[in-house]
């Protein structure tokens, strides 16, 4: 009878305790995401980062410094025309991603309610999107060129003497990155508009607020989180430009971006070894100006905004 | 922007419309509330009374008629120049905010000096009684702590005019209920006018000095809460105010003031309160039935019958085969036979025509 106590209490089958730490059957719809992750990401990732420590026999990295593990870095740091291509980089991508940030705020504040032709002005402003790179350079090259529509009509009506210079430079490529970033930029930002409680400004309204003290103390600061992600996902897509910096920029100097250095190190050189740090380079710059914004947002309220979403 | 002026004498609403694409929400409304007014707008959903609140806090423009405070026409201001304080039906607080800046927040757009703001705030924490919670967030609150956030961030300000849009519906029965009484305490101490939405009669009655019942846009009775209570001015109001037995019957006599119907045993007196054709509703209160033998006495079979603590609430069939609901002291069971009877003068006969109340909203 002694052992009676031990019986009794009752034996929980291993699937519920499992089940208690959240491992059950449905782990294995995280399968295929898995596998993607570590063959699409993380392989071709470590590959590329052990390969950016093995510097290549007779490349200029080695000539120079060695063949230990950080010549390809040294020499990119040390050889401005590499060196430089951040600042190129940076000097188009966050503005564009700025401005795109910033340009989607007030036409998605107007565009949260429900009016008539909403779907159709929506559509307008997302059809960019499924426009590839290369039709937008097309296009822009078109309109905006020396010979386009633009410069014509700016000579026709004597508004300028000769023909402004759009493409084929610095502002060819932001105009290209705004054109393709700003939808995505527009649709989070109205995600994430959409979400705030709109009686929270109506009641704002009760309190005396007038449209911009309750935009300013209301809306702007519920949705600056959202932003905050908004301006991270666009700046990313613009730090990795790269056909429209070869089409529509000048990609010899003015638009020699951080890619196009790469690029030419990988298929031109066939120095796998300087491409893979240029491209680990890349990636440390995106990760510390993302890291800065969402330092930042860390001090936001991020809780509820009352909304449906 | 004039906040100073708080207590205010007169505001009138004059012919007050709103159409929806062709519908009107609210069609005519006339109502004039003296300062210091507990106003209930009443009515099942979809009758307008929001509509009229957000009309008077300037969130909905009118689309006909004139509102007036104290000889300044104010329809056409927009809601933070009336400088009305609301409260909304989901409370609206700004979740990024604590319980002192939210209840702060007119004060800070209104620019009032910061040692004012702070002792005005301070006076109102006190008041609803949240001297604990002044530095969290409305997400750390609960639903009655909220409430009362969003009670005191409306009258803070002391507005001419305070809107409340069903306050307590989201509460639980226990919380509306010490709502309830605390709403009608801080209106007592402030003596602020206010105007309160809501959809139950109950909430209602023991809220305002007057009623508004409204249907489909249109006011079906003014009056204060004993009049609406026990003068229902036709049907719609009767069965809103808790006249749940409607029944129709034929007409077999009509008197000056009183009326006869065919049914219920030997025929039902009531009080006629319209003109009648041949057939009419009598529209009679469950606690108005007294079980025993009286006036207007039918022999009825118990159907089903209610616990409710002090009193049953039955369901009852008589031999005609009308369902009726009574209240009863003594316990019965399904299948008893009883006799009920009801006074003459509790029962209220309207035309057969005349809009019948919806039903029962939760």
């Amino acid at each position: 009878m002694a052992a009676a106590p031990a019986v009794a209490r009752p034996r929980i089958s291993l699937r519920h305790r499992l089940a208690e730490r959240g491992v059950d059957r449905t782990l294995l719809l995280l399968l295929p995401a898995v596998v993607f992750v570590v063959a699409l990401f993380i392989y071709p990732f470590v590959y590329g980062l052990q390969l950016s420590f093995q510097p290549q026999a007779g490349s200029d990295a080695a000539n120079k410094y060695g063949t230990g593990p950080f010549a390809d870095y040294r020499l990119f740091f040390s050889d401005p025309y590499l060196r430089n291509t951040i600042w190129t980089t940076l000097k188009i991508g966050l503005p564009a991603a700025l401005f795109n940030v910033l340009a989607s705020v007030p036409i998605a504040y107007r565009m949260r309610g429900r009016f008539r032709g909403k779907r159709a002005v929506t559509t307008i402003l997302v059809v960019p999107i499924t426009l590839g790179t290369v039709l937008t350079a097309e296009g822009l090259l078109a309109f905006m060129g020396p010979t386009g529509w633009l410069n014509r009509i700016l000579l026709d009506l004597g508004i300028v003497d000769h023909p402004v210079r759009l493409t084929h430079n610095y502002w060819g490529v932001v105009f290209s990155l705004v054109i393709t970033g700003f939808p995505f930029a527009f649709l989070l930002t109205l995600s994430y508009l959409t979400g705030i409680d709109p009686t929270l400004e109506r009641a704002a309204a009760t309190l005396g607020a007038g449209w911009w003290q309750r935009f300013r103390h209301i809306t702007l600061p519920l949705l600056a989180p959202g932003l905050a992600i908004t301006f991270c996902l666009s700046f990313v897509l613009a730090f990795s430009v790269f056909p429209s910096a070869i089409m529509v920029g000048e990609p010899a100097r003015q638009t020699r971006v951080i890619s196009i250095a790469a690029f030419h190190a990988a298929f031109e050189q066939y120095d796998y070894s300087m491409a893979s740090a240029i491209a680990m380079i890349m990636g440390a710059v995106e990760l510390i100006v993302i890291g800065l914004v969402l330092g930042w947002r860390a001090r936001l309220y991020k809780g509820a905004t009352g909304g449906k979403g | 922007m004039s906040r100073s002026s708080t207590k205010i004498s007169e505001l009138r609403l004059d012919k007050v419309c709103r159409e929806f694409g062709g519908v009107r929400a609210l069609d005519g409304l006339d109502l004039t509330i003296s300062g210091g007014e507990f106003v209930a707008l009443l009515g099942p959903s979809g009758c307008g009374k929001s509509t009229a609140l957000n009309c008077l806090a300037g969130l909905l423009p009118l689309t006909g008629g004139t509102i007036t405070l104290d000889d300044r026409r104010i329809d056409g201001l927009q809601p933070e120049q009336r400088g009305f304080g609301m409260v909304f039906q989901n409370y609206a607080l700004f979740p990024h905010m604590s319980v002192r800046s939210n209840i702060g927040f007119g004060l800070r757009m209104a620019k009032v000096p910061k040692a004012d703001a702070r002792r005005r705030v301070d006076e109102a924490i006190r008041l609803v009684q949240l001297e604990e919670h002044t530095d969290k967030f409305p997400g750390q609150l609960s639903g009655g702590q909220q409430q009362r956030v969003a009670i005191a961030r409306a009258i803070v300000l002391e507005p001419p005019l305070v809107l409340m849009d069903e306050p307590l519906s989201n509460l639980d029965a226990k919380l509306r209920l010490e709502m309830r009484t605390e709403i009608k305490r801080i209106h007592q101490t402030l003596g602020l006018t206010t105007i309160y939405v809501t959809h139950d009669q109950e909430e209602a009655l023991s809220l305002a000095d007057r009623l508004v019942l409204l249907r489909q846009g249109r006011v079906q009775q003014i009056g204060s809460p004993e009049e609406v209570y026990t003068e229902p001015a036709n049907r719609f109001v009767a069965g809103f105010m808790g006249y749940r037995n409607e029944l129709g019957l034929p007409v077999s006599q009509v008197n000056e003031k009183t009326v006869v119907l065919d049914g219920l045993g030997g025929g039902l007196t009531g009080v006629r309160r319209d003109d009648l054709g041949a057939r009419a509703v009598a529209a009679i209160r469950p606690e108005d039935f007294t079980v025993g033998d009286g006036p207007n006495a039918t022999e009825v079979t118990v159907e089903v019958v209610e616990y409710q603590g002090r009193e049953q609430a039955i369901q009852a069939r008589t031999d005609d085969g009308v369902d009726l609901h009574l209240r009863a002291d003594a316990r019965l069971a399904p299948g008893d036979r009883v006799t009920v009877s009801v006074p003459p003068e509790r029962v209220l006969v309207f035309a057969a025509e005349s809009p019948a109340a919806p039903e029962e909203v939760a």
